[in-house]
């Protein structure tokens, strides 16, 4: 695949929290990329640091975050040592975002119409004011809300209808790529239905490129073409969604396949993975998941597996894939 | 259900009322419907799974069965050895009693603990409270369960503080605490849902082998039906405050009778990007009960409802056989 094909490539990205007990490597020499139109989901669970991938992305880094090393190329071009106002240029027209709080993404005291107007002025110049009206009413048919509800307040929207109206806000600047972090978790299981279906439908439509970010493999399931997963930092295992849940070579990502627990199929006994996620003060050496890996060996406790292509298209960062030794 | 079919809770047209509006002094005739006239019976050793969207009075139903809450109206009777007890009208010592028999587990470990308490003060707190045991006794006890928790060795978790341990260590503590003096009954509200995938597994089991090993009987109050599968016998899904469906928890799972957990089924993701899913036949959002209409409350949302459903009050639960109930004119 040529460089052009890929809407975001990232390499070699390493970042950072500092803390009063020392640096927290949340993302650790993480390289992917994401072709045009693609949906790549990222799982993984709480501090893996799949949230860190996301903000580093758009460079949304707290104060005490920072890019150490990598590369993120959005389109060709790298944005880590641009300045926060080049960035800018880029955030909404051609990366944007969907946070889990959407409560959090709207500003209580503007109509959802002013907020999304806002964007758009900034990236949307070739069009007038009542282009972008319009263009806003599209977006709210396009996300599955009435169009009348464009100038009522966050308040009056259910939690449904919020993540939905960030999710028109996401796509209003026409973004190559969309970042949708567990935009689904706060919500019930019909309404999580709605959405999904609703994300996947335009994501289609607009070929447009998304990174779905979540710690519910399930969810991960319904909307990946591909699958990275993450484990204390690092990006451990990448491959077709299919081969991810039906020939998964990690040992970390075959024992969360097998302790998912599903209202189909037989019911099969779920696995324990034994121990608990490192410490990433202080992540063990070698193999971060040695620890707590059936199949680990001397060189598991001493080297770190370098993340590189198995076979076909299925990247992985293990010393013994599928668990042979 | 090790021990037959010996109910041990027997709930009769259990409701809770809360008023919306109003205020210190003035009066409200609306009311949220949060659980409306609920009859449910639990047999000693089993665990029943209460499932159901956000809102639809699951945690409420719990709360009145550990008596956090005071019911508005009907009963909750604990079958034991001097005969049933109703819970819903003890009080003082009768109810401090009443407390050893039944125990909560919460969903948030990190708020259900009380940060200045050691881990052995937390867990022999309901001995403290019961004053049961010498303290000799206190710390035998909770050190033996500290290790049934997997909690191991018992020593170096005792005198740490609940920040020190991971959200996993958290909920397996409040397992003990719940467990220390031996309840004949648990209400656990989503204690897994906050665990990641490979922690929660490991806390999924060892409530059921302790359940299996004490003899311990379950409410397991939760939204994640594939969760509700590996840990219960039972499944009752509610809707607006009322039971829906019932059965054995295959049974419902495989053979939904209700209109309602026919979608709510279809709506669960699958882990499985190969798997199609059937499309979830469900109207609208899901709304509050207030002031609910003397009509089916699955009315508004139901694909199959006719004329019938708006014009009879909310159907009663039916056995359609092999202790399969649903609430429903049309199945």
């Amino acid at each position: 695949m040529s460089a052009n094909e890929h809407v975001l490539e990232v390499k070699n990205l390493t970042m950072h929290y500092s803390t009063r007990k020392g640096p927290v490597y949340a993302v650790d020499d993480v390289s992917f990329t994401v072709a045009r139109g693609e949906s790549l989901g990222l799982v993984g669970e709480s501090g893996c640091g799949k949230t860190s991938i996301a903000i580093s992305l758009l460079k949304l880094l707290p104060d005490n975050g920072s890019i150490e090393t990598g590369e993120i190329r959005l389109g060709g071009i790298d944005i880590v040592p641009l300045s926060e106002r080049e960035v800018r240029e880029f955030r909404w027209k051609i990366i944007s975002m969907v946070f889990q709080a959407a409560m959090n993404s709207l500003n209580p005291v503007h109509t959802v119409e002013e907020q999304i107007l806002e964007a758009m002025r900034q990236h949307m110049r070739h069009l007038s004011e009542e282009e972008m009206r319009d263009r806003i009413d599209q977006l709210f048919e396009l996300v599955g809300l009435d169009p009348a509800m464009k100038t009522q307040f966050p308040h009056q929207y259910s939690g449904g209808m919020r993540q939905r109206a960030v999710i028109a806000m996401a796509l209003s600047c026409e973004p190559d790529i969309m970042v949708a972090d567990e935009p689904t978790t706060a919500l019930d299981v019909i309404v999580q239905d709605q959405l999904l279906k609703r994300i996947r439908q335009i994501q289609k439509q607009l070929n447009m490129a998304m990174i779905y970010i979540s710690h519910d493999i399930a969810v991960i399931a319904e909307v990946s073409e591909r699958v990275g997963v993450m484990y204390a930092g690092k990006l451990i295992e990448l491959a077709s969604a299919t081969e991810i849940f039906h020939g998964p070579l990690h040992p970390y990502t075959m024992g969360l396949m097998s302790s998912f627990p599903s209202i189909i199929g037989e019911k099969t006994e779920l696995i324990t993975i034994p121990g608990e996620p490192p410490d990433l003060l202080a992540p063990p050496p070698g193999c971060r998941f040695h620890p707590r890996c059936p199949y680990a060996t001397e060189i598991c406790r001493e080297q770190v597996p370098e993340f590189k292509l198995h076979h076909g298209s299925h990247y992985l960062a293990c010393w013994h894939p599928g668990g042979e030794q | 259900m090790a021990q037959g079919n010996r109910v041990l809770v027997n709930i009769k047209n259990l409701s809770k009322l809360f008023p919306v509006g109003g205020g210190v002094f003035r009066r409200t005739d609306t009311y949220i419907h949060a659980v409306s006239r609920l009859n449910l019976q639990i047999r000693r050793g089993e665990s029943v799974g209460l499932v159901g969207e956000s809102g639809c009075g699951k945690t409420t139903t719990g709360k009145l069965l550990v008596r956090l809450i005071d019911p508005t109206e009907g009963s909750i009777e604990l079958v034991t050895e001097e005969g049933p007890v109703d819970i819903a009208s003890l009080k003082g010592k009768e109810l401090k009693a009443f407390r050893r028999r039944v125990q909560m587990i919460f969903q948030d470990p990190y708020e259900s603990m009380n940060p200045r308490l050691t881990i052995y003060d937390t867990i022999a707190e309901p001995l403290d409270v019961q004053g049961l045991g010498s303290i000799a006794e206190r710390e035998a006890r909770v050190a033996e369960l500290l290790e049934t928790v997997g909690l191991s060795p018992p020593g170096s978790f005792m005198f740490r503080y609940p920040h020190e341990l991971s959200g996993g260590q958290r909920q397996r503590v409040a397992i003990a605490r719940a467990l220390i003096i031996s309840p004949d009954f648990v209400v656990a509200d989503e204690p897994t849902s906050m665990l990641d995938v490979s922690v929660r597994t490991g806390v999924m089991h060892l409530m059921q082998d302790l359940g299996d090993r004490l003899g311990v009987t379950y409410l397991y109050i939760t939204h994640d039906l594939a969760v509700a599968r590996y840990m219960c016998d039972r499944i009752a899904v509610m809707y607006l405050g009322k039971i829906v469906e019932i059965g054995e928890t295959e049974e419902v799972l495989q053979n939904p009778l209700h209109p309602y957990t026919k979608a709510l089924l279809s709506a669960v993701p699958v882990p499985d990007p190969t798997y199609q899913r059937k499309a979830v036949e469900i109207k609208g959002g899901i709304s509050r009960p207030i002031n609910p209409k003397p009509l089916c409350r699955f009315y508004d949302r139901c694909s199959i409802a006719d004329q019938y459903c708006k014009e009879n009050d909310h159907p009663p639960l039916e056995d359609k056989g092999a202790g399969h109930f649903a609430a429903c004119y049309h199945v």
